[in-house]
């Protein structure tokens, strides 16, 4: 959405060139098994188009990314497995080219960060809001007033009388 | 002469906001009553100045002054007047004029409409904001001025992109800034409660509209994104979990967070130093946003370390502002006393709960958007973090948060009973449970998680509903009386009700539009047709036009339902003049199931024109469900408890806690 307008704002003249809509998959790209292409589109969803911004191969009307949907169709049809296109994929452009980063020990922190943040919160959370001892000590009390405020809390007091 | 002055006016701006940061913050230190007056005259007198720099920009732009590098570079003498007008704020330099512009005019509210505020919070408030107007104002003046002068003039400017010349992204940045901005007003506020040490209920009741109204701009302005997304970058994408989306997105998801965790403080004096913190950390995530999208480090780690001095300033500004707060905060937060205890199965904790999911949520999403950057940088591996990390994360952490939505409202504040809200929510079980079964005899062999994802938004929508009319003792009292309690109801739980009843739209049109779209990319020649989802559609040829700086072709497409005509679209390809660039304006009929959506694409030499047909069932949902979420916020904040009772200290019991 608001990717293009900053682009522009960003690289004012300079993006241009990356910025003009997407029309994608092109009809003569189709592959005429339909199981085959509807393989053929899940891959290239997650896979990245090299030259733009954040935008799966699907998406992008670069001609690379249009190069590698025609890669991507070619591997299929020469009988590969979608794990095996990817690989094919992988080793040609690096592990850059997959939008979903595979589980290793440089994105194993990237991957339990959720989890981690979540057990972190619950725990923070339960011991500052829930423990006992804070039972005790919200029941806030009379000396917790400062000496002006309990100045004005007998005047209070008196005046009442 | 009048952008001379309107830079001018800048300066003094800024240095009217250097008297506002100091004097006033020390007055509030020594007591001195005199030093604190000056901050309100100061605002005023800063609005005034940024007011008067912002327009005589725009004068420049409307009369096409292309001796000011700025409208040189973004506009053009042929550009319809609103896109002229909108140019102001489309580029670096006048964005950050803006962002100032909408911080003073919020800093001008304070000093307004805060005269009931304690003299020293008053004066600490003004003058944090003052300090983050000075900041900014020192970087647009030393690094992005927009009042700078060409020598000699061009003849004609470069013009704006022509793909941002669109009646809703024209209005787009400044909802998305009054939402970025907004939240300072909870960051002063908090900053001046730890200077103080110490925050009340009061204190939430006056952070809590503030919070709203930037909410709600925040939510419209990324809506206005997601529809401009979903009409003009032809295929009907919507959200792209892009670095830039993100950076809008965090700010949100805080600002969610923070809004109910401040009603746990205004209503039970509890969670105050959550509260606090949450305050600065959501105006710090809009900080990082603006230094993300504007310093160049999202489109590669190089171009920032290319071109750093623009990039390291707001660096440098962020860092100071997140780093002062959650300084402040350390030293002063144990000052600040929690109120009220309570059971966690009640309203508190459903709200705690809450927060829970939703900051991890952010969390989530920041750790995506900034780890490849991290990871580039300190290890040179670079790798991509796209739309499949977030779904599979965020959505997992939306999850129970959504199942647990309709128990809040009827849950009852210190301890709730869980049973007794789940017996009043039995009626929209049965209607979740109802959309499975119907979702899966209509959809059989469809995604078979969809009907479900479709059930949690009926869900959430007929819980809303539940809470609305068990209020008004819907089934038991007489219709008179059950109408009667309906009208007599705050306005506030209306809101409640219906920003969640929002929420559940969205995600109806969030789930029916990823699991059910349909798509169809034909080469057509005239006279033929194509199906889709149900549509017949013949195209009957395509056409030359010219537009006032633009030329295009239009295809004109039958549009047949059962045999029946049912409109004619007229999808169009357009290539502006300046500069020189195509963009597509797909055709789209709306039905209540559902859009078509049309678009033309390139004339093929072997004759005939490649088209795209998609069906996008209830995808209106998404921005419809955010409508009626921006409304629930507008109607929360016209209750008379709000407007009113906000600034009253006097009508509670002072809760007030001590610095100590």
């Amino acid at each position: 959405m608001m990717r293009f307008f900053r682009q522009a704002v960003l690289l004012v003249v300079a993006a241009v060139a990356l910025i003009s809509p997407a029309l994608a998959v092109q009809p003569d790209e189709i592959l005429p098994d339909a199981a085959m292409e509807q393989r053929a589109r899940g891959i290239s969803a997650g896979l990245r188009c090299l030259v733009c911004q954040n935008q799966s191969i699907d998406d992008s009307d670069a001609p690379l990314a249009r190069d590698l949907r025609l890669l991507v169709r070619e591997r299929l049809q020469a009988g590969d497995s979608d794990a095996q296109v990817r690989d094919f994929l992988v080793a040609r452009y690096g592990e850059f080219v997959l939008l979903k980063p595979p589980f290793s020990w440089s994105t194993a922190l990237l991957w339990v960060a959720p989890l981690l943040i979540l057990l972190g919160a619950v725990t923070w959370i339960w011991r500052t809001v829930f423990s006992p001892v804070r039972a005790t000590v919200g029941a806030s009390s009379v000396e917790d007033l400062s000496t002006a405020e309990r100045e004005a809390l007998e005047k209070l007091m008196r005046d009442r009388d | 002469m009048i952008t001379e002055l309107g830079h001018f006016a800048l300066i003094l701006g800024v240095m009217v906001a250097i008297v506002q940061m100091t004097l006033p913050a020390w007055g509030a230190y020594k007591r001195d009553t005199r030093l604190m007056a000056i901050a309100e005259p100061a605002a005023l007198s800063q609005l005034t100045l940024l007011t008067f720099a912002f327009l005589s920009l725009m004068h420049a732009y409307v009369t096409s002054d292309f001796s000011v590098a700025n409208v040189a570079t973004n506009s053009h003498s042929t550009k319809p007047l609103l896109y002229k007008i909108s140019g102001v704020w489309g580029n670096h330099e006048g964005s950050m004029l803006l962002w100032v512009l909408i911080l003073a005019i919020f800093g001008a509210a304070v000093a307004l409409f805060g005269r009931n505020l304690p003299a020293t919070l008053r004066a600490n408030v003004l003058s944090v904001q003052a300090s983050i107007a000075v900041a900014f104002g020192l970087f647009i003046l030393l690094t992005s001025n927009p009042f700078e002068r060409l020598d000699p003039a061009p003849f004609d400017g470069r013009g704006l992109n022509p793909i941002l010349q669109d009646p809703a992204l024209s209005f787009h940045p400044p909802f998305l800034y009054m939402g970025y901005v907004g939240f300072s007003m909870a960051f002063s506020f908090a900053i001046g409660a730890l200077l103080e040490g110490r925050t009340d209920a009061a204190w939430a009741r006056w952070v809590r509209p503030w919070t709203l109204l930037a909410w709600m701009c925040l939510t419209i302005g990324i809506a206005m994104g997601s529809w401009w997304a979903y009409y003009e970058l032809g295929w009907g994408g919507w959200w792209f979990w892009d670095p830039v989306e993100n950076a809008s997105f965090m700010p949100w998801l805080a600002g969610t967070a923070l809004l109910h965790s401040a009603l746990v403080m205004e209503k039970r004096d509890a969670l105050k130093v959550w509260t606090v913190l949450l305050a600065i950390l959501t105006f710090s995530l809009s900080l990082m946003g603006t230094f993300l999208v504007r310093s160049g480090v999202l489109s590669s780690v190089h171009a920032f370390a290319v071109d750093p001095e623009r990039g390291v300033f707001v660096l440098a500004i962020m860092v100071l502002f997140t780093g002062g707060g959650l300084a402040l905060f350390a030293y002063r937060a144990r000052e600040l006393r929690q109120g009220g205890i309570f059971a966690p199965i009640s309203r508190e904790g459903s709200l705690v709960l809450n927060n829970i999911l939703l900051t991890t949520a952010c969390a989530t999403v920041l750790v995506g958007t900034l780890y490849p950057l991290a990871l580039e940088s300190a290890t040179g591996e670079k790798i991509s973090v796209g739309a499949p990390y977030f779904n599979m994360t965020f959505g997992p952490l939306m999850l129970p948060l959504l199942l647990a939505l309709p128990f809040g409202p009827f849950l009852a504040w210190k301890r709730g009973d869980a049973y007794a809200a789940a017996q009043r929510l039995f009626v929209a079980v049965l209607a979740a449970i109802a959309v499975v079964a119907i979702g899966y005899a209509v959809t059989k062999p469809g995604p078979w998680l969809a009907p479900f994802g479709i059930a949690l938004g009926v869900w959430v929508m007929a819980g809303a509903i539940s809470e609305l009319l068990f209020r008004a003792k819907a089934g038991s009292a007489s219709f008179d009386e059950v109408a009667r309690r309906l009208r007599n109801l705050p306005r506030s739980v209306y809101g409640t009700a219906l920003a969640h009843f929002g929420v559940g739209m969205m995600v109806i049109g969030i789930i029916a539009t990823s699991a059910y779209q349909t798509e169809r990319v034909l080469l057509m020649k005239e006279g033929a047709s194509l199906d889709v989802a149900g549509y017949d559609v013949t195209f009957n040829g395509a056409h030359a036009a010219k537009g006032p700086n633009y030329t295009e072709t239009i295809g004109n497409f039958s549009v047949r339902y059962d045999g029946e005509p049912v409109t004619i679209l007229q999808p169009s390809k357009r290539l502006y003049d300046a500069p020189p660039q195509p963009t597509t304006e797909a055709g789209i009929y709306n039905a209540w199931t559902g859009d078509l959506y049309l678009v033309l694409g390139d004339e093929q030499a072997s004759g005939g024109w490649v088209v795209r047909a998609y069906f996008h069932p209830f995808v209106r949902f998404i921005w419809i469900g955010t409508l009626v979420m921006f409304f629930a916020g507008a109607i929360s904040l016209s209750d008379r408890r709000l407007r009113v009772g906000a600034p009253q200290r006097a009508r509670r019991v002072p809760a007030a806690v001590p610095a100590e």
